[in-house]
């Protein structure tokens, strides 16, 4: 069985206090009660502060471009779709470079896990809007302040039928380590968007912002049903909700590929001695 | 002999099926055959052409002068008439086009009447014109009455009937009326392969154990996705049409990661999108093949024609400096073995190999008594053995050539860790200083000399002590070839083609440049304006072209084209 010392990475470079260092934690100990090891599974990310994430564990790891995870992580799931694969990614590396990939990506639904750290600003390069930033908010590269309305993840992936829609806020450890886990073991392109303070460059939705306005969807609530999901997933301001918001099955992209089912494409020998049966068809 | 056809016609009109169905005739009987094709950006009306050239002995390349038109719209005869050779002739259906043309270089055919009356419906006009062509140059028709049987065995006797009593009155017709008609075929010989310059590059990559390809839709480079495609189910090679190109690079470096050969193909304006992604299979050191079939820009610029226009974008883009390999095959043959070495290189090298090629050598067919298969390259350089494998394993351990072992991610108890950042040897994103030095050096100097000895000279065809070199690269090779052997009686002359054109082979086996230096007149002839090729010796080894032939209209040279110019330059 793994174990959290397992899972020891170099040291963050990030603030003192910034939202990712309990994500990180969480995420580990997420793993480790998986049962999953560090060479058993893969994580890519992008550039960003959560792209950054990986180094601060130990596993398989792709750090690509800014913006290109997704894609990087489909390969690698077409090329082995016996190992389990996750994202992470920031809002502006998911959300803003990356945002073609993000709607390609649920439409094909491949089992892919897609952990995006939601600070609602671009944290690496010190304080831009993203697509998340609240409207009207006031940056410094953006002389009247954010003036695109902000865009609500939850809401495209639902109407895109993402088969796994969740909200985690990184101030609550306890169910954000559920929602990892019922990502991991969902069969389906899943997206967790976790709110995620930013502490030196987002001082309007600050821990205290968030921790006012998150609430846990209840029992009441049916994550089975789009409409109600979609409509669930408009709420937004006073009142933010947290956990499993959309839920549904689909049949998997990797599924559809007949000759990846028993063994995954980067274990499949290669019969060179075919080829002389291909040569002749050019004999036309 | 040696005999041009040309078919034109509007897109929709059926010059592809016909141009198809002759080079296979002649391919069956044993003639060498070069074929190429003009289309528009459409896929109804305009006008487009598919030319065939058949010939006893090898041909590489299209000629001007026409020895048969087939014209199925009237541009083909305003066009084509002015290229006719001396016993040239015109075939049409006067009744289809509603004009009647006299003079010796007309034989009406009535497609439509004929192929009515003994195929029964107006779609067989295609097969009687086929048939007719047959007729005129008297090679024999059962090959095509066998390929008609093959095509419509699935729908019945009828219609096979049908097409073969078209075909036969297409072919009575011109034995008949075509008194002006003195073309001599050559006894025919063993059939030989036929095969266009993308599929060479797509049979190459799956002959090379190719295993995933992803790429988004750009003429002339689609045509290497549909080969590939149609190989996947038998060979198990996972192809995905992504959402734009910059997914597709990153979707072949992602399964290049996971342990299996990927490759990704554009043209010109897609490859710009994927540059970025090139710059990130240097960095992380991933194995890529990216093919770019050219066509002229800037931007959407012409979108089926040819050009040679995008070397330099080919061996300049992306930020960063790494190691990369260009190849620019010069025939489909090289196209199948370049791509098989472009994997090898890729592999053992685990640098982004780049194969340029263009809409003229995409599209063109050539045959061949056959490949010679035993020259194809596989070796597997992953890691795969967990055994070999500690736990302790760095995906970018310095090492003496600068190649890191490449484990395979999940087959033991190891990680596999890499970054688009500056990283240390495990793969974690550093600033050192020091390891940034260590890190490019291992890239890029450590590796380049093993890759330079790996590319081979440029080919020297002509005479010993030439006078005369002309130049180039890529699809122009056949012309060269073919300008050399028309030329050759009158100049002292000799070609050199270069297509493994980057990093530029050394001269220690061959002086190349000694070659150049020595002869009175140095030509390079490119598909561009600027003059690619030329600029490239000047800056990567002192070579100064002093005259170069330069076309950029979209449209390949023809072979009399060619030495028009070259007989200009030289006077
Ligand atoms: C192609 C490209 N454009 C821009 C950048 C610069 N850049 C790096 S990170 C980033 C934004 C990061 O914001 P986000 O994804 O929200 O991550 P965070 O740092 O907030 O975690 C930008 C614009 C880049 N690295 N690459
Ligand atoms: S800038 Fe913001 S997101 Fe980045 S490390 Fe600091 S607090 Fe965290
Ligand atoms: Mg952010």
């Amino acid at each position: 069985m793994p174990s959290l010392d397992d899972y020891k990475g170099r040291t963050p470079a990030w603030c003192p206090g910034c939202g990712n260092f309990s994500i990180l934690k969480t995420f580990k100990e997420a793993m480790v009660e998986l049962g999953l090891a560090p060479h058993q599974f893969m994580l890519v990310s992008g550039i960003g502060q959560a792209g950054k994430f990986p180094h601060y564990l130990k596993c398989n790891t792709f750090n690509g471009l800014h913006g290109r995870s997704l894609p990087v992580a489909t390969g690698f799931r077409l090329a082995n779709n016996k190992m389990p694969v996750f994202v992470v990614s920031g809002d502006g590396d998911c959300y803003g470079e990356g945002g073609n990939h993000l709607m390609h990506g649920i439409r094909r639904n491949l089992n892919i896990k897609y952990f995006i750290h939601d600070n609602q600003i671009y944290g690496l390069t010190k304080g831009q809007g993203s697509p998340t930033t609240m409207e009207g908010m006031p940056t410094k590269n953006l002389p009247y302040g954010v003036l695109s309305n902000q865009l609500n993840p939850l809401s495209l992936a639902i109407a895109l039928n993402c088969t796994f829609v969740a909200r985690g806020f990184a101030g609550d450890q306890e169910q954000l380590k559920y929602l990892i886990k019922e990502a991991v073991n969902h069969e389906g392109f899943a997206i967790v968007d976790i709110l995620q303070p930013c502490v030196s460059f987002n001082k309007v939705n600050t821990y205290e912002w968030y921790k006012q306005r998150v609430y846990h969807l209840d029992n009441t609530y049916n994550c089975q049903s789009r409409a109600e999901a979609f409509a669930k997933s408009l709420e937004w301001g006073d009142r933010i909700p947290t956990g499993i918001l959309f839920k549904c099955r689909r049949p998997l992209f990797e599924e559809k590929i007949p000759f990846i089912q028993d063994t995954p494409l980067s274990s499949q020998p290669f019969d060179i001695s075919k080829v002389g049966k291909t040569l002749q068809e050019f004999f036309v | 002999m040696d005999y041009t056809i040309k078919i034109g016609g509007e897109a929709g009109q059926g010059i592809q099926t016909i141009g198809d169905t002759l080079s296979v005739v002649f391919a069956r009987s044993g003639y060498h055959v070069f074929t190429n094709q003009d289309y528009e950006s459409r896929i109804r009306g305009g006008h487009n052409y598919y030319q065939l050239r058949l010939s006893d002995k090898p041909v590489h390349c299209a000629r001007e002068a026409v020895d048969i038109v087939v014209a199925l719209d009237k541009v083909s005869i305003m066009e084509y008439e002015k290229q006719l050779a001396q016993q040239g002739q015109i075939i049409y259906d006067s009744q289809s086009l509603k004009e009647k043309h006299e003079g010796n270089q007309f034989l009406d055919v009535p497609f439509v009447r004929l192929a009515v009356e003994h195929g029964g419906n107006k779609i067989m006009a295609n097969t009687v014109a086929t048939g007719a062509v047959l007729g005129m140059l008297g090679i024999d028709i059962e090959i095509l009455l066998g390929i008609l049987k093959d095509t419509f065995k699935k729908k019945g006797e009828e219609i096979i009937k049908a097409n073969v009593d078209s075909a036969m009155a297409g072919y009575d017709f011109a034995v008949n009326n075509c008194i002006k008609c003195s073309f001599v075929s050559a006894e025919t010989s063993k059939a030989k392969m036929l095969i266009a310059g993308n599929d060479a590059i797509g049979f190459g990559a799956v002959a090379s154990g190719l295993k995933f390809y992803s790429a988004y839709p750009m003429t002339p480079g689609t045509s290497i996705m549909l080969y590939v495609a149609s190989k996947a189910k038998d060979y198990g090679i996972v192809v995905e049409q992504a959402e734009d190109e910059i997914a597709a690079i990153n979707m072949a470096l992602g399964a290049s990661f996971a342990g299996v050969r990927a490759m990704t193909g554009t043209s010109g304006g897609g490859f710009a999108l994927m540059v970025e992604g090139l710059s990130l299979a240097a960095i992380t050191e991933t194995p890529v093949v990216i093919a770019i079939a050219q066509r002229p820009g800037p931007a959407t610029g012409l979108p089926t024609k040819t050009a040679q226009a995008d070397l330099l974008f080919a061996l300049y883009s992306a930020h960063g400096e790494f190691p990369r390999v260009i190849m620019a095959p010069g025939t489909p043959e090289e196209c199948f073995f370049l791509t098989n070495k472009a994997f090898d290189m890729a592999e053992k090298y685990q640098i982004p190999v780049i194969i340029l090629t263009d809409q003229y050598l995409a599209d063109s067919q050539w045959t061949y008594e056959g490949f010679d298969l035993n020259k194809l390259k596989y070796t597997d350089y992953r890691l795969r053995d967990k055994d070999l494998i500690g736990e302790d394993y760095k995906r970018h351990a310095l090492t003496d050539n600068g190649i890191s072992p490449f484990a395979v991610p999940g087959k033991g108890n190891y990680v596999v860790v890499t970054d688009s950042d500056e990283h240390d040897e495990e793969g974690h994103i550093t600033e050192d200083a020091q390891m940034t030095i260590l890190m490019t050096q291992k890239r890029l100097h450590k590796k380049m000399p093993a890759i330079i000895k790996d590319m081979a000279p440029p080919k020297f065809y002509g005479s010993d002590n030439p006078e005369i070199v002309i130049v180039g690269w890529g699809s122009m090779y056949g012309l060269l070839r073919e300008a050399v052997d028309m030329l050759t009686n009158k100049y002292k002359i000799a070609m050199l083609h270069f297509s493994e054109v980057y990093p530029m082979p050394d001269t220690e086996n061959f002086d190349y440049i000694k070659v150049l230096t020595e002869a009175k007149r140095a030509i390079c002839i490119e598909q561009n304006v600027t003059g690619q090729l030329a600029h490239l010796l000047a800056v990567e080894k002192g070579f100064r072209f002093k005259e170069k032939i330069n076309k950029y209209d979209g449209r390949p040279f023809t072979l009399e084209q060619l030495i028009g110019e070259i007989n200009a330059l030289i006077g």
